[in-house]
């Protein structure tokens, strides 16, 4: 058995697991920390479903290989809700009914926040241009731009 | 944002429902700005095995010899499935409505009829160990000559895709090799028409390309059940069509779908379900078996591919008296949902519109491309397309207005339609003219004014003469223009100032009123609902 | 047989173990490396990382300007000093792939990607390369012809000299989707003037052919001239020569050919 161990912190949690070689970090936090919340949609950089935030940068945990998070700190879209209440992103997504089927939508919140922790009141092209990585089918983009900008704008509170 | 145009038949309408017409939430929204809405995908089962198949390289051949020996000895590898394994090797998905003849391998055994076609699926303790294995298995093809184009498929000669259809065509209350639609007597009309225009026009397959691809994670469960995770679309459809291919009662399993990651009629396949489950059978453990991205793209079934040539014969006032039809739906190597698509189509001509001579003939046409399913517009998208290009085109040859020539031609409320229905509850009208008053579009006032209520029925509602016979070529009418259409304005001249058509006459008899409350404007190839 | 991650300390360490087996792969950024293991692609069963500071090392404040293999998009993006490179830079990806994505495998990436390499052959960028025996320095053109045989080699920087304006180096990437996708064509031109007439011209184009290449005929069209009308008109024409596109899924070979000289000469004209 060739599992290596591998800690890292996971929405602000200690974590340590073992991984087999080559494992991805998507694999890794679904179905070894059982955090379902990043999705899988391609495992090609392609969809962005995937997106989690690594020391606050936005990544792709498909493309990413497990073991080079060690001693880093992983967010998801499951350490995103404030306690009980929604985050403003969450809030805004589902009153500007920017998600159909919600496959996207872990990768688009993702997406979003790390747009507006750097920048929190963005144009409307630096939203554009925050998401592009970042595909839904469903939707459509409209929504999902003004729910961005509505969280931004402080219209929304959690 | 969302705009409701009550003042549109209003009188047809009671606004004091609790629902419709108000905004509401989606259940499920909560779930998904959370991330706990629960996809098929997001289940952690004890000792999960993955399943991957080996698919064809070729797009027709005769498969000579599998060797799966090396693969088998392959490290990881639980169980290697072949089409012997699976105790109904071929089905069609539409059995299940006694629609087709079963023509589909789970697992293909003696010949492949598309590239990507599954072949042996291998169950292993991981997705690498699978990838590793399935390098591992030689299948030894001898190449047929393949075809891709559905004219070619059905010219003589052609080789034969699928042995279940011989002709390449799917075949239709056990006799007709395509649908047919015949209303009034088109080539009688065509020969007098002012202008025909005659022109071809296709469309590629479509992929749907869901967000989430398509898979199913299968379970044994007790008293010798099986739980079944699935991405299905169908979850009853996807039950009894596994029950066949497994040939087990279908409470042997408890399926379990509901939240679909985007599916838009890529998902009612049942491709993923029948395999899991049988590996979960023959290993005794739980099993996935979910698309990669390039598997969802280029074998997961696509809108198929559709060849269309249209027929017009048009008068100089705007009406189009007859239209023509003749359409292939590709459904590739076998028979999902293509031959439904094409009754729809069929039912569909000629469109919105009230043409008094309809002839139509639409075939469903295998030929060895991926199969070809169900999408969103199901099996009409191409044709309206194929239709509303037409459409543009003969108002530019008869130098109308296109906007203004679809309301001429629009059908309204008593009008007889192609199939014989009358048409109850149209809104062609309306939504042109909304749309020319969105697009800020200029519309004559007598077209302002037209309304789907007024101006049908009465000799519009009558079904004209059809010959049943197949008509003779006739001599078309002196003067008439035929057209192969080109960008340029039609130079022929025509009287300049244009008097409004002549309508048709009016009802026989005053509309009966409408009935008080919601939900009368439905109507459906099955007919027309009023509650 | 789960594949064995070699993690070295030294960039020359992992060299040695890169040259040393057929089935190892470097791992930079991982954005092309992570998705073929997840497609399947058994023939990696090795794959090596360095952890040496230097792979991340950006040396921007003289003339010479030095990149490290492991540079990300997203830190040349945040470095003033490297606004010249900003445009190839932003045009790759998302902001994930830009947050992950190395020079180092830039050079690497197929066509439809590769687009910052495509800057680097027009600004006539040296490769700091270190193999079993050892470090040296080759000329891009040299790397790129021989990339399929730098399997092997560890790329260690690239290093160009810093334009002396910014007319004087021009990028342009033409793709379907906006702001991502892959390149239809990629162009970048370096037009050194001196005494109003441009001396060493050198333009690169990518998805043109097998790997980036330059457009010498159309270089040789510019050189020693004033960049008027006439001149561009005429590198415009020249575009194709030499060229060798392909059919993908994002244009036909004809279609990168019908307008390469298009985008060209909006590229030369300073157009948008
Ligand atoms: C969704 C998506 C969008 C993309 N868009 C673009 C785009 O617009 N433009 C573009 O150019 N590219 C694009 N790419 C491709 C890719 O992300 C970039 O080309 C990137 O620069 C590759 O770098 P990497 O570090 O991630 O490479 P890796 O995946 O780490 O490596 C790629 C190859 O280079 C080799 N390699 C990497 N570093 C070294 C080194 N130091 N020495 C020797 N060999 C090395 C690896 O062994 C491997 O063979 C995209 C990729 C994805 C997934
Ligand atoms: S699953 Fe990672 S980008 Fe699609
Ligand atoms: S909501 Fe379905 S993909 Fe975005």
């Amino acid at each position: 058995m060739s599992k290596i161990p591998l800690q890292f912190r996971h929405n602000g949690r200690e974590v340590a697991i073992f991984v087999d070689g080559g494992t991805n970090l998507l694999v890794a936090l679904r179905e070894l920390i059982g955090d379902m919340t990043p999705k899988f949609g391609c495992g090609q950089g392609g969809c962005g479903t995937c997106s989690v935030l690594i020391d606050g940068e936005l990544h792709l945990s498909c493309l990413t290989l497990a073991e080079t998070v060690a001693g880093r700190s992983i967010e998801t879209l499951d350490g995103m809700k404030q306690g009980p209440n929604l985050h403003p992103l969450q809030r805004a997504f589902a009153d500007n009914f920017a998600a159909q089927c919600g496959y996207c939508t872990p990768g688009m919140l993702m997406a979003a926040k790390a747009l507006l922790d750097r920048n929190p009141s963005p144009s409307r092209d630096e939203v554009i241009e925050a998401i592009s990585g970042n595909i839904c089918r469903c939707t459509g983009y409209e929504p999902i731009i003004n729910a961005i900008l509505a969280a931004a704008g402080g219209r929304i509170s959690a | 944002m969302l705009e409701l145009r009550k003042d549109i038949f209003a009188d047809e309408r009671d606004d004091n429902l609790k629902e419709i017409g108000k905004g509401t939430q989606r259940q499920d929204m909560l779930g998904h700005v959370t991330g706990t809405s629960s996809y098929f995908n997001d289940h952690k089962l004890q000792g999960m095995l993955h399943l991957k198949v080996v698919r064809s390289t070729q797009a027709h051949a005769r498969i000579r010899r599998i060797d799966t020996t090396e693969a088998e000895r392959s490290a990881g590898v639980r169980r290697i499935i072949r089409g012997t394994d699976v105790p109904v090797n071929l089905n069609t998905l539409l059995s299940l409505i006694n629609f087709g003849k079963d023509d589909e391998p789970s697992l293909a055994v003696d010949k492949v009829r598309y590239k990507g076609e599954p072949i042996v699926a291998i169950v292993a303790d991981s997705e690498r160990e699978a990838f590793e294995a399935i390098a591992r298995v030689k299948v030894d093809y001898e190449p047929l000559p393949a075809v891709f184009d559905v004219e070619e498929a059905l010219s003589p000669g052609a080789p034969v895709v699928n042995e279940t259809y011989p002709k390449n065509t799917f075949t239709y209350h056990e006799v007709y090799d395509h649908q047919k639609l015949r209303f009034g007597d088109a080539d009688a009309a065509l020969a007098t028409a002012d202008h025909v225009l005659e022109q071809r026009y296709q469309m590629s397959p479509i992929e749907h390309a869901p967000t989430e691809t398509n898979g199913a994670i299968a379970a044994p469960d007790t008293n010798g059940r099986y739980v079944v995770y699935t991405s299905t679309q169908a979850l009853f459809f996807s039950v009894d069509t596994c029950a066949k291919i497994l040939d087990v009662p279908s409470n042997t399993f408890h399926f379990i779908g509901g939240t679909v990651g985007g599916g838009f009629g890529g998902k009612v396949d049942t491709l993923t379900e029948p395999l899991a489950i049988l590996g979960a059978m023959l290993t005794g453990r739980p099993v996935r078996y979910v698309f990669g991205r390039e598997e969802e793209m280029q074998f997961g079934p696509p809108r198929g591919a559709e060849r269309i040539y249209i027929k017009d014969g048009v008068m100089r006032d705007g009406r189009i008296v007859a239209r023509k039809i003749r359409a292939y739906f590709d459904s590739g190597a076998y028979t999902r949902l293509s031959s439904y698509a094409a009754v729809k189509c069929a039912a569909h001509l000629p469109g919105p519109y009230t043409i008094p001579n309809v002839y139509g003939d639409v075939y469903c046409v295998f030929t060895n491309r991926t199969p070809a399913t169900a999408m969103r517009g199901f099996g009409v998208t191409a044709m309206d397309f194929a239709i509303e290009c037409q459409m543009d085109k003969l108002a530019h040859l008869v130098n109308m207005d296109p906007m203004e020539f679809r309301i001429l031609n629009a059908y309204r409320d008593g009008d007889m339609k192609a199939h014989r229905r009358e048409a109850k509850n149209t809104a062609l009208i309306e939504c042109v003219q909304v749309a020319a008053e969105k697009a800020k579009w200029p519309l004559r006032e007598e077209y302002k004014r037209a309304s789907s209520r007024k101006d049908g029925g009465g000799s519009r509602a009558v079904i004209p003469p059809t010959p049943t016979d197949p008509s003779r070529a006739r001599p078309a009418a002196a003067g008439q223009q035929r057209t192969s259409y080109d960008r340029l304005p039609p130079t022929v001249t025509r009287e300049p100032p244009r008097e409004p058509p002549p309508p048709a006459p009016p009802p026989p008899s005053p509309r009966p009123a409408a009935p008080s409350h919601g939900a009368t404007r439905f109507s459906s190839v099955f007919g027309t609902r009023r509650r | 047989m789960a594949v064995t991650v070699k993690t070295f300390a030294s960039a020359s360490e992992a060299a040695g173990a890169l040259s040393s087996d057929r089935s190892a792969r470097y791992l930079g950024g991982g954005t092309l490396v992570m998705r073929a293991l997840n497609e399947g692609d058994v023939s990696i069963s090795t794959v090596v990382r360095a952890q040496d500071q230097a792979l991340a090392r950006i040396d921007a404040s003289g003339p010479r300007v030095t990149l490290g293999a492991g540079v990300t998009f997203a830190r040349v993006l945040a470095e003033r000093d490297l606004a010249f490179l900003h445009a190839p830079a932003r045009s790759i990806g998302g902001p994930a792939v830009r947050n992950m994505g190395t020079v180092g495998g830039n050079l690497f990436a197929p066509n439809p990607y590769g687009d910052f390499t495509v800057a680097l052959l027009a600004l006539d960028t040296t490769v700091a390369v270190q193999g079993g025996f050892g470090s040296r320095d080759i000329g891009i053109e040299e790397f790129l012809q021989a990339r399929d045989r730098q399997a092997g080699t560890l790329v260690l920087s690239v290093s160009c000299t810093r334009p002396a304006s910014t007319e004087a180096f021009r990028y342009r990437k033409i793709a379907r989707i906006k702001p991502k996708g892959g390149s239809v064509v990629t162009l970048a031109a370096h037009l050194p003037i001196s005494g109003g007439r441009i001396a060493g011209a050198r333009i690169a184009l990518g998805s043109m052919a097998p790997t980036q290449i330059r457009a010498r005929a159309a270089e040789r069209a510019l050189e020693g001239r004033s960049l008027d009308a006439t001149t561009i008109a005429a590198a415009a024409s020249a575009a194709t020569e030499g060229t060798s596109p392909s059919d993908n899924a994002l244009g036909s070979a004809w279609y990168r050919r019908e307008i390469i000289g298009v985008h060209l000469r909006r590229l030369l004209s300073g157009q948008e």
